[in-house]
Parts: structure tokens; C-alpha cells; sequence
């Protein structure tokens, strides 16, 4: 049995981790693009960035004054109990929520949406969103807190076998173009793609490929690795860095994940994880160990399990 | 470390000379030394539409508006603790921001991505203002870092936290970037149209969608297809 007192103690932590200390794979990414950067402000804002990580960790304050919304990605193996069952659960995650929403602080970022009412909390109807996934064996829980900023960089098409792949690299190039100019996506971003499933389920595979991945790993389908090594060129080529400058600092990297689709259509959306990529992970073991980690891990042989297990 | 470059690197003050003013050029660096206030679209609709009075004397205290809702709380005993200061995309505040200069006398405007040369030219110019960005956009730890303490929380119970008017004292508050000079000029519209040139390049080998969007298409009467 997991501890309920454990899991929203362990939750709070990941809230102020996830808002203070960028990933390491995300800065190593940017330290790289600031390198490569040859453009005057686009190069500036770079190492600006770079400075200001620093001053998160070292004043323990938020990176970004924009906390973006909090959401929760729990991960449950198959034999995990928890103390209180999954309503104790959701209760803990919308207390640690509001708890490190002042102890932080974080800007209390979520309003009704025709009231504007704002319970100064982060919480509210369907906030923090909390989304599961299950793994065979295992007597633990993942927690998983994504802070993902942003209202623009994220798009959705329906597109077309007949489109290919050079409708797919359209709509790719439209959507950073698009939300590029002035930098209203806060690039450079890892840019996360999903193509296929149905419209909603195509929205949360290339959240989750933006937000649920590291820089640097790869789709295990070759042909769709390829792909994302071509589309991260692809946008460091467009000519524009960071702020909509001229440069070529666009994408930390990009990942593709697929669902299947209906055989008339070829859905896409594409996101992006902005340079805040605020991510933070932790196991809760029934014995009582936590460890923490960045990498989410979330994107597994048995997610992407093929066809029927017979 | 930022790297030494081209760019000039300023202190100015969040209630600048005219003269102070006249010698930024877009793309300059700024560092602000004075009083900020945040005020959006919460202020505005509130001012603007509802009548209702400032809370404070503007532009004499501040002639700064920052574009901005700081991650912050208030204490129970009153006071604050500010963390990381962000500032939110200002196009979405166009429509309010030639009656906002009139009624704050505001010189600067701070904020994210900018607005546009229309605007600068028909509301900032003639009121000697200028539009400066934050950088980023997530230099919120080291602007965080730049204030020196909240000096007044207004209209907390009517706007919300992220929507109320924050007063903060600030010292070698950056970096921004002059975004708009005071002929109107627009640094993200000259950068943009150098990208612009050379687009037509990038997208050879894509092609458009089967299936079109409104927007695409100027005709509400064409079909989609």
C-alpha cells in the first residue's frame, strides 16, 4: 500500500522542482543552440536564458513569471494499492497543487473561462488535469507534473493520406512560422508531433511527445527517428532563433508520436514545449522509497504495444 | 555569461526624459531603475470601460506599465512574496492601449512579442512612448531578481492576484529590448520581414493541405476543397 501523506508531500516537492530547475537534457539542448547561435539578439536572448536558470536555482524562485498550468501524468504499475484508493489520490494532487502554488509561489494561472474566476490556486473544474497510464508488474506510482506554458505553438489539422509527407512538413513549417514571429512560442522548443488516432487522442500524443520525452531520444520506428532528425533541421532552418530573431535556434528537438487512425485521415497536431520545459518525475515504491528523476519515461514498449496481446 | 556583442546596454529610468527616450534605438538593451505597475486587461476593462478612478496618481509615481502577472503570493500579515516576473503578450491589448496612454500618461510599455507599427504610429508616437520587451520570454528568475520590493497590491479582491495592479520598486530591472523607437519603428517587424525573404526556399518540398480552412481563403462563399 502507498502512502497517501507521502504521495502530496512527494507531489509538493515536484511542483517546486518542475517550476525552479530546468531539466538537464532541455539545458544541455540549449546550451548547444546558444553555441550554434550566430545571430546578435537572437544569440543574446540565448545566454540571457542560460543566466537566468542559474538565478532560478540559485534564489530557488520560478524560472519563467508565467508557471504555465500544472497538470498531472500518473503512472501506476500493477500492483500498486493506494492507501485511500484513486479518489484519495486526486485529492492529494489538488491539494499539493494549491499548497505549491503559494509556497512556490506560482501565478495562480487558472480562471473559469467565461467568469474569470480565480480561486488563486491552480485549481479549479478539470485543473490540474490528471491522466493516467499503467504498466504490467511493478508496486509502484510515477508522479509526473508538467507546468507547460504557453497559448500559442500548438495547432491541429486533419490531414490526408493524399497529403504525404510533404503536407505533414507543410502544416509542420506553417506552425512554427506562425507562432514563431515575435516569439510568442517561446523558442527554442522541443516540438512534439502526433499523428493519427482521432482528433482528441492526436491532441494528447503530441502533447505528450512534447512534454513526455527527453532531447535526444528517438522514435523506435526508424523511419519515424528519421523523421525527427529531418524536422528538427527543418526548423533550425527556417532562419528565425529565439524571440522571432533572425538565427537558427527554432527546435531543441522533435518528437513524433503515432496512434492509429481511421483509413481515410491522417491527423496531426503539433505542440511546443517552450524554453520553459518544466518537467519533474518521481517513483513512490509501496516500501516507502521515492526517487526522483526528469526523464517522465512515459512512452514504453507496452504504450505503444502494437496490436491484441492474444 | 552574455556574451560581449553589438548590442548597447542602457539604464534608464521607469519615468524617462523625453531626451532619454529619444536616444534608444530599437534592438538597444534597457535595464530600468524606479517604480513598475502591472496593469492588463483586468485594469483596463476597470478603467476603461467601468469608469472607475486609479487607484494611484499615474503618471507622477510610474509612467511604466508592465504587461504582467508576477508569480506571487500575499501573506495573511500583508506582506509578499515575489518570485519570478513574466511579462504576457501584449497584441491582445490593442484596443485599449490608445485610451490607456491618454488616461496614465504612460511612457513605456513593457511586455511580450510586442504590438504592432499601426499601433505604435497611432497611439505611442503621439504620446512619446515607446514599447519595450522582455526577453525570452522567460527571463523571469532574473527579473524576479530586479524588484526590490512590492510596493503596493491594488484591487487584489476585485481582479484576483494574476489580475490586480502590482507596484514594484525596481533596480537594474532586465534585460528588455527596445522593441519601438519614438518614430514608431518596429524591431519584430524588421527582423521579420528578413526572415520573410527567405521563406519561399524553406518550404520547397511541402505543399498544401487537401482540405483548406477558412482563413486561407478570403471567399466565405468557396468551398473547402
Amino acid at each position: 500500500m502507498i502512502n497517501i501523506e507521502l504521495i502530496q508531500k512527494t507531489a509538493e516537492s515536484l511542483m517546486a522542482k518542475a517550476a525552479i530547475e530546468i531539466p538537464d537534457d532541455y539545458l544541455t539542448g540549449l546550451q548547444k543552440a546558444a553555441n550554434d547561435e550566430d545571430g546578435d539578439l537572437s544569440s543574446f536572448v540565448l545566454e540571457a536564458m542560460l543566466e537566468n536558470y542559474v538565478a532560478a536555482k540559485e534564489d530557488r524562485r520560478a524560472m519563467c513569471g508565467d508557471t504555465g498550468c500544472p497538470r498531472w501524468y500518473v503512472k501506476m504499475g500493477n500492483e500498486a494499492q493506494i492507501d485511500g484508493g484513486p479518489i484519495a489520490l486526486e485529492a492529494a494532487l489538488r491539494r499539493a497543487t494549491a499548497n505549491a502554488t503559494k509556497s512556490v509561489p506560482l501565478r495562480p494561472n487558472r480562471v473559469h473561462p467565461l467568469w474569470r474566476t480565480d480561486h488563486d490556486n491552480n485549481v479549479g473544474i478539470g485543473a490540474p488535469e490528471i491522466e493516467y497510464g499503467f504498466e504490467p508488474d511493478g508496486n509502484w506510482i510515477d508522479l509526473v507534473t508538467v507546468h507547460k506554458g504557453g497559448l500559442f505553438g500548438t495547432d491541429y489539422r486533419m490531414l490526408f493520406p493524399s497529403d504525404g509527407i510533404e503536407g505533414i512538413k507543410r502544416f509542420y513549417l506553417d506552425s512554427l512560422v506562425a507562432f514563431g514571429k515575435r516569439g510568442l512560442a517561446c523558442q527554442p522548443a522541443i516540438i512534439g508531433i502526433g499523428l493519427g488516432g482521432s482528433k482528441d487522442t492526436c491532441m494528447v500524443l503530441g502533447k505528450r511527445a512534447a512534454c513526455l520525452r527527453m532531447v535526444g531520444d528517438r522514435n523506435p520506428d526508424p523511419k519515424i527517428a528519421a523523421l525527427e532528425d529531418e524536422f528538427k533541421e527543418l526548423g533550425n532552418n527556417i532562419g528565425m532563433g529565439a524571440m522571432g530573431f533572425v538565427g537558427k535556434s527554432m527546435v531543441i528537438d522533435c518528437n513524433i508520436e503515432v496512434g492509429y487512425c481511421h483509413t481515410g485521415g491522417m491527423q496531426m497536431s503539433v505542440h511546443a514545449f517552450c524554453l520553459s520545459s518544466r518537467r519533474a518525475v518521481a517513483r513512490i515504491y509501496d516500501d516507502g522509497r521515492v526517487e526522483f528523476r526528469t526523464d517522465p519515461a512515459w512512452f514504453t514498449d507496452y504504450q505503444r504495444r502494437e496490436t491484441v496481446e492474444w | 555569461m552574455v556574451k560581449d556583442n553589438k548590442l548597447r546596454k542602457i539604464r534608464l529610468s521607469a519615468n524617462p526624459t523625453a531626451e532619454a527616450l529619444a536616444d534608444l534605438r530599437i534592438g538597444d538593451i534597457v535595464y530600468l531603475d524606479g517604480t513598475v505597475y502591472t496593469a492588463r486587461e483586468g485594469v483596463y476593462k476597470r478603467v476603461l470601460e467601468d469608469g472607475i478612478a486609479m487607484p494611484m496618481d499615474l503618471p507622477a509615481y510610474s509612467a511604466a506599465n508592465f504587461h504582467c502577472s508576477p508569480a506571487a503570493t500575499q501573506h495573511d500579515d500583508g506582506s509578499f512574496d515575489l518570485g519570478a516576473v513574466t511579462a504576457t503578450a501584449s497584441f491582445r491589448f490593442s484596443k485599449w492601449i490608445g485610451p490607456w496612454l491618454d488616461a496614465s500618461g504612460a511612457k513605456l510599455i513593457i511586455g511580450k512579442g510586442g504590438m504592432s507599427s499601426k499601433d505604435y504610429r497611432e497611439h505611442f508616437v503621439p504620446h512619446g512612448a515607446i514599447y519595450l520587451t522582455t526577453v525570452g520570454y522567460g527571463t523571469g528568475a532574473l527579473l524576479g531578481r530586479g524588484v526590490k520590493q512590492v510596493s503596493n497590491l491594488h484591487w487584489k479582491k476585485e481582479l484576483g492576484l494574476a489580475q490586480a495592479m502590482w507596484v514594484l520598486d525596481v533596480e537594474n530591472f532586465g534585460p528588455f529590448i527596445v522593441e519601438s523607437d519614438l518614430d514608431g519603428n518596429s524591431l519584430f517587424e524588421r527582423e521579420n520581414a528578413r526572415i520573410s525573404a527567405s521563406l519561399d526556399k524553406v518550404y520547397e518540398g511541402t505543399r498544401p493541405a487537401v482540405l483548406k480552412r477558412f482563413g486561407e481563403t478570403d471567399d466565405r462563399s468557396d468551398e473547402m476543397i
